[in-house]
């Protein structure tokens, strides 16, 4: 092979690969006029709607439910597909999804990128549909759990789940340190971070695997660190999202709790170590409940709510939305459909794992009835009580590159000599000018 | 005369026939890509709100106050130097070593090949656990009495780590191209400098490596235009991080393209990256008079 050769074919690799990778057209026009009664097409069509969870029990719920609209409605659909992408790159699988001119019909977005979504256009205003489909109920969707998802009179996304934040425990591991139980320390007021940490510490000592796990976080997605900082009543940044906080004094104590808790209590894994709260690799775990479906009985385990921190008790819920893109092929027979996915009956099913923004279906016996593997007090602690005044996690419309930002910036805090202030200093330098974008 | 002519047009034909898979592949998978990139670099292509709007030069003059791109030419560059010249001189080593005719050199070539058809990102996965801070390499130096650092986590080890992974990954490939060149130097030519009393090092330096000085220029750049195309190791060990330390220029390509939607920005960054290999791969093709043998 001559060296001419190897040159070329090198030279047109580079090539080929950037340019497909950046020539998928996007040919779809969009518009974000409201979508009305859907017309019945000439032919029934397929639907696809992407999701992030893998879990088969969730989407064989999904499914179940897509079929039988399917079969009520044989004029409009044939098929109703849940493409699964993996957490991690969910929204650049979606972007380049839509860059390709291959939109989805419906998708699941996260709230961190809530105000990008429905401030763009992408998404076509659901609330016509919605508020028009016979036997909906609108009026008992939770007003606060949708205000991430307006603009002006417009609904973007349905909020599909509001999955609060609690803290699973394995009192198996708790127990063996001989530490106390956290559903004790909740009854008696003492529940708060500190005791958490040293509960960890002492249970990871114990047992020689991890203490407490921030789930999802893993050194780079600090946005779920909203779990913590929130009991501190920080912020990264104003509510209006113009200025940067992460120098608030509040942000500057929460970061440097949970520094010292890293590297100082060993009460929380270290940068580079993976640790799995279900496989019984940790004593606890700060996630959304909706993870419960992850539980076998290989340990004793329980829930409670968030710890206290100095600043009172804060909840936080998760919150996820499902919406309809302007660029999808049948927007219209696509919102008739989520008009039917989250209706009163179907959301009282999907509250198994996705707690809805219904007021109806918000008490512990109802949630119960979905959900067997939580106790109707658990649920009536956990998510009623953890949905009232909760903040969600950080959101803003330039979450993308302020995600990467932050994160590039946090890298200096994750060492053991690490200068908090300083650090948060520098983030707040870095993220200034993209909060004033 | 008519024969002739239905020949020369037979000719033609096949002759035709023969290339248009390359030709036409070429047009539709290099040279129009390439054109679109060109032309989506003059727009501002938001792919959430649909809009695509011509800017001209604009996204090209992003670049002079960029300071993201800045740090990742800076890593780039440092990636670039630490694989080539430990790829280089790692393969060159070890060819040497597995040209002697020895027992077990086959194994040994075998063992340093077989990374190179291994699944790239397989093997990238397996590294970063192998490169956690409770790893099997830091379980390994603990064993000998040493304490490893958490590799990933610190910009110049994992830098280094990016490089070590890539090298390993590709080392063998360099080095059955050295092995071939080397089993081309005429043993003739050794024997006589060795009767003219040349010692072994004497031997390399005047005989050998001139000889092999086309696969030098070879592997030279192929390793250095693959080291500017890195992205999968940095993807999974890294992504592109401590802070902006491993955010190679391909990296920062795919996150401006993908991760902020920014297409028209990041299609002016290919542009950027398909200059600098043109133009270092013609900077060593007309260097190569100077230094590789066979163009004295």
């Amino acid at each position: 092979m001559s060296v001419h050769h190897i040159r070329n074919r090198r030279t047109a690799g580079t090539a080929a690969v950037l340019g497909t990778a950046l020539a998928l057209s996007a040919c779809a026009g969009g518009t974000d006029a409201p979508v009305g009664e859907p017309e019945t097409p000439s032919e029934p069509v397929d639907l696809r709607m992407t999701v992030w969870t893998a879990d088969e029990t969730q989407l064989d719920l999904f499914q179940s439910i897509a079929d039988a609209y399917v079969a009520e409605n044989p004029e409009l659909v044939s098929s109703v597909k849940f493409e699964t992408i993996p957490f991690e790159d969910y929204t650049t699988a979606l972007t380049t999804q839509l860059a390709g001119g291959n939109a989805p019909d419906l998708a699941w977005i996260f709230e961190s990128n809530a105000p990008e979504f429905v401030s763009s256009g992408a998404l076509v205003d659901l609330r016509p549909v919605l508020e028009g489909t016979e036997g909906y109920a609108f009026d008992d969707l939770v007003p606060s759990a949708l205000t991430l998802w307006e603009d002006g009179d417009g609904l973007y996304a349905y909020p599909f789940s509001n999955s609060p934040f609690a803290m699973f425990v394995n009192t198996d591991q708790i127990e063996a340190a001989g530490q106390p139980n956290p559903v004790d320390l909740v009854a008696d007021g003492g529940w708060t971070f500190d005791a958490a940490r040293d509960i960890a510490a002492a249970t990871a000592e114990k047992s020689g695997k991890q203490g407490l796990v921030v789930r999802d976080f893993d050194y780079q997605s600090w946005e779920n660190l909203a779990t913590v900082w929130s009991g501190w009543k920080a912020a990264p940044w104003s509510a209006d999202g113009t200025q940067c906080t992460f120098t608030d004094p509040a942000m500057v104590d929460a970061m440097t709790w949970f520094h010292d808790a890293v590297f100082t209590d060993a009460a929380m894994p270290a940068p580079g170590t993976t640790a799995d709260f279900f496989a019984g690799d940790a004593a606890m775990t700060i996630t959304q409940i909706s993870r419960a479906s992850a539980l076998d009985d290989s340990f004793q385990w329980d829930i409670v709510p968030l710890p206290e921190g100095p600043a009172g008790k804060q909840n936080v819920v998760g919150q996820a939305g499902v919406g309809v893109f302007a660029a999808g092929e049948h927007p219209d027979v696509a919102a008739d459909f989520l008009a039917y996915f989250t209706n009163a009956e179907n959301a009282e099913q999907l509250a198994a794992y996705f707690p809805p923004p219904r007021q109806s279906l918000l008490n512990g016996e109802s949630l119960a009835a979905a959900n067997p593997k939580l106790t109707s007090e658990q649920l009536e602690a956990v998510v009623v009580q953890g949905v009232e005044d909760a903040v969600t996690k950080p959101a803003h419309k330039n979450f993308a590159k302020l995600s990467e930002t932050v994160r590039a910036e946090l890298d200096a805090l994750w060492v053991e000599d690490a200068d908090v202030e300083a650090v948060l200093t520098d983030t707040c330098a870095a993220v200034t000018p993209l909060l004033e974008d | 005369m008519a024969t002739a002519s239905a020949a020369v047009r037979r000719d033609w034909l096949v002759g035709y026939t023969m290339v248009a898979p390359v030709v036409l592949g070429s047009l539709a998978f290099v040279v129009l890509p390439l054109g679109m990139v060109v032309w989506y670099s003059l727009h501002e292509w938001n792919v959430l709100a649909n809009t695509f709007t011509f800017v001209g030069a604009e996204n090209y003059q992003r670049m002079a106050s960029d300071p993201g791109l800045g740090d990742a030419l800076l890593a780039t560059v440092w990636f670039s130097i630490g694989l080539v010249v430990v790829n280089i001189a790692l393969a060159l080593l070890l060819a040497v070593l597995l040209n002697q005719k020895l027992p077990g050199t086959t194994t040994f070539r075998t063992f340093f090949f077989s990374p190179v058809v291994v699944s790239l990102v397989a093997w990238t996965i397996v590294w970063s656990f192998l490169l956690q801070a409770d790893g099997g390499i830091n379980g390994f130096l603990s064993v000998l009495g040493a304490e490893g650092p958490n590799w990933l986590r610190h910009p110049t080890t994992a830098m280094i780590a990016v490089v070590i992974v890539q090298v390993f990954k590709n080392v063998g490939l360099n080095m059955i191209l050295f092995l071939a060149a080397l089993q081309g130097v005429p043993e003739e030519l050794q024997e006589a400098a060795r009767l003219d009393g040349a010692g072994a090092w004497r031997r390399f330096r005047s005989i050998t490596l001139p000889l092999i000085s086309p696969t030098i220029l070879l592997v030279s750049i192929i390793t250095i235009v693959g080291s500017l195309e890195v992205f999968a190791q940095i993807d999974v060990l890294t992504g592109g991080g401590p802070g902006n330390s491993t955010t190679v220029l391909v990296y920062y390509l795919y996150q401006q393209a993908f991760r902020f939607n920014e297409f028209g920005y990041a299609s002016a960054l290919a542009v950027l990256l398909f200059l600098i290999v043109l133009v270092l791969t013609l900077l060593q093709w007309q260097s190569r008079k100077r230094w590789v043998f066979h163009e004295v």
